[in-house]
């Protein structure tokens, strides 16, 4: 059980799994295979990465039930020789994270941030403590199943394309039943993936001003994110606007940060930001020692002065 | 019908110092996290509909007799607590099966709550555990409970879009915070939170023998380095200069 089996309902996750899952199998010196469950057009992308690709068929795609898909990797694990299942640690990743490892009689491991590979054993990191501290795991049963935050690995490039091999699986009745799908409230951007954010704390004390580090981050050509009492307390931003541990976890190359405390819980989720600027009108605030630059300043004074320097897109 | 709220019993995370990179944990407050105190608040916001009891179900060592109070106090009815030493390093699968074999004696649940992720931890895999191990339907992420006769309509939350998905009970949910806010209880509700019925377990009284291996090893626990440049910054216009060095040409 060398092989390694992955799985994501989404493309652009999918294709850093299908990275993921090439630097395990040459680990385990084993191979790849790519699960799709009845969506012929995730079937084509995976091949077009290089993975082969088994497909099983369903009704609906992706399947509602976390059981239905559990089912199906099982199936596919099975038939691939796969001892090691990736996932993406996406909310419906995680969720069959679980039901699968469960199924498995596996250790799991959900939202790893890192992957080392050493003396055949793969060791999966982890925050913990609210992310205090990062936890170095391994699963010691015979199959494991690993969710991988999304953007640990960067998407696989086109390749020679992979073979696309049909299973015949019966999957079992859905016991969940989707009876609507909506977008959600809010404006459905990924401050995962921006290359710059503009992150508004509590020390942004007057909502118009919000319009000012608006005004920053376009100019700069990134998103406005937030600390989770901006967007949870005062309801200024989206939820899906939050940094850290109850948020999302960036990767930007730049992050300026805006009257944030640097609370634990919120650096967790900007830890890997390239360069971090901050200002903040307490030097003591532990921001100060995330951040790479750091001005003390009053914001409320500074803002409009700062923001004025760039043009008004 | 009885709804179940899972609770687990967590350090204080606001009071875990780091020490040569390791965390401390002694002399750290246990309470129930955050996420849990909002499912809590959800089952409770149940009441109306749900005629049965709110039942906090446990699994920790000797301090959670203790630590249980407080969702008393905040509305539930009852609590269910399997207290054994042995508990204190367990991993997800072994505490789901301890939480899914409480629930079998529970009863008559209709309903079993989790927070998405626990405030220490944040795997959430105990939830889709239990519900594999009891073969119950299983939502995660719900920010919205209904009732509808023996089905429950359940909004979950999801990083793109919300979907609406229906299952029959008994169901297994995960909520993320949204979907209430925790209860913060008074004083005397806490007080009088010290009448209301517990159930106490052993792992024996469960027919379950300590944890079995673990499928999961902890090598190393450590504060992540910072490495950062830790530049201090004298006006706005060195602000702007690293701004603009860095902006995409």
């Amino acid at each position: 059980m060398k092989n390694v089996l992955i799985y994501s309902e989404r493309l652009e996750l999918a294709a850093e799994l299908v990275s993921a899952g090439r630097f395990v199998a040459s680990a385990a010196g084993g191979s790849l295979r790519a699960l799709s469950v009845g969506d012929a057009d995730l079937a084509g992308f995976l091949a077009s990465r290089g993975a082969d690709v088994l497909e099983i068929r369903s009704a609906e795609q992706p399947p509602a039930d976390p059981a239905q898909i559990a089912q199906a990797l099982r199936v596919a694990a099975e038939s691939a020789g796969a001892g090691v299942i990736l996932l993406a640690s996406n909310r419906r990743g995680k969720e069959i994270a679980g039901r699968l490892a469960q199924e498995l009689g596996a250790g799991c491991l959900t939202d790893v941030g890192r992957l080392e590979a050493a003396e055949g054993r793969i060791t999966g990191v982890r925050n913990a403590l609210g992310g205090a501290t990062e936890v170095f795991q391994a699963v010691t049963t015979e199959r494991q199943v690993l969710a991988l935050r999304p953007g640990v690995f960067a998407a696989a490039p086109e390749a020679a394309p992979g073979a696309v091999q049909f299973l015949d699986v019966p999957l079992p009745e859905p016991k969940i039943r989707l009876r609507e799908t909506r977008a959600k409230a809010g404006d459905a951007v990924d401050i995962g993936r921006a290359e710059v954010l503009v992150v508004v704390g509590q020390g942004l004390a007057d909502r118009e001003d919000l319009a000012l580090a608006e005004r920053i981050a376009r100019a700069l050509g990134g998103e406005v994110a937030c600390t989770k009492p901006v967007a949870t307390d005062r309801r200024w931003l989206a939820e899906d606007r939050i940094v850290g541990l109850s948020g999302k976890t960036c990767r930007p190359a730049l992050a300026l940060l805006l009257g944030v405390s640097g609370q634990v819980q919120f650096s967790v989720g900007i830890r890997d930001a390239g360069t971090i600027a901050a200002i903040n009108r307490d030097d003591q605030a532990p921001v100060a020692s995330l951040s790479d630059y750091f001005l003390q300043a009053d914001l409320k004074a500074v803002l409009p002065d700062l923001a004025g320097r760039f043009p008004d897109t | 019908m009885n709804i179940v709220i899972a609770m687990k019993q967590v350090p204080d995370l606001q009071q875990v110092r780091i020490r040569d990179r390791r965390p401390v944990l002694e002399g750290v407050p246990l309470l129930m996290g955050d996420i849990d105190r909002s499912a809590l608040a959800a089952a409770v916001a149940l009441q109306d509909v749900v005629a049965g009891k709110r039942i906090v179900l446990s699994a920790g060592d000797e301090n959670l007799e203790d630590t249980v109070k407080e969702a008393l106090a905040a509305g539930a009815d009852e609590a269910a607590l399997v207290i054994d030493n042995r508990l204190r390093d367990a991993d997800s699968a072994f505490i789901a099966k301890v939480l899914a074999e409480a629930v079998r004696r529970i009863g008559d649940v209709g309903l079993l709550l989790f927070g998405e992720g626990s405030a220490d931890n944040y795997s959430g895999q105990v939830m889709s555990r239990v519900a594999a191990i009891l073969g119950w339907p299983q939502a995660g992420y719900v920010r919205e409970i209904r009732l509808e006769g023996g089905k429950a309509v359940l909004t979950r939350s999801l990083e793109d879009c919300e979907e609406v998905v229906e299952a029959d009970l008994p169901v297994v949910a995960s909520v993320v915070s949204e979907i209430a806010q925790p209860v913060t209880p008074s004083v005397t509700a806490i007080l009088r939170a010290g009448r209301k019925p517990k159930t106490v377990w052993g792992l024996s009284d469960l027919g379950l023998e300590g944890p079995q291996p673990k499928v999961v090893e902890n090598l190393e626990q450590l504060a992540p380095l910072g490495e950062r440049k830790g530049i201090v910054l004298k006006s706005l216009e060195d602000l702007l200069a690293v701004l603009r060095a860095k902006e995409k040409p």
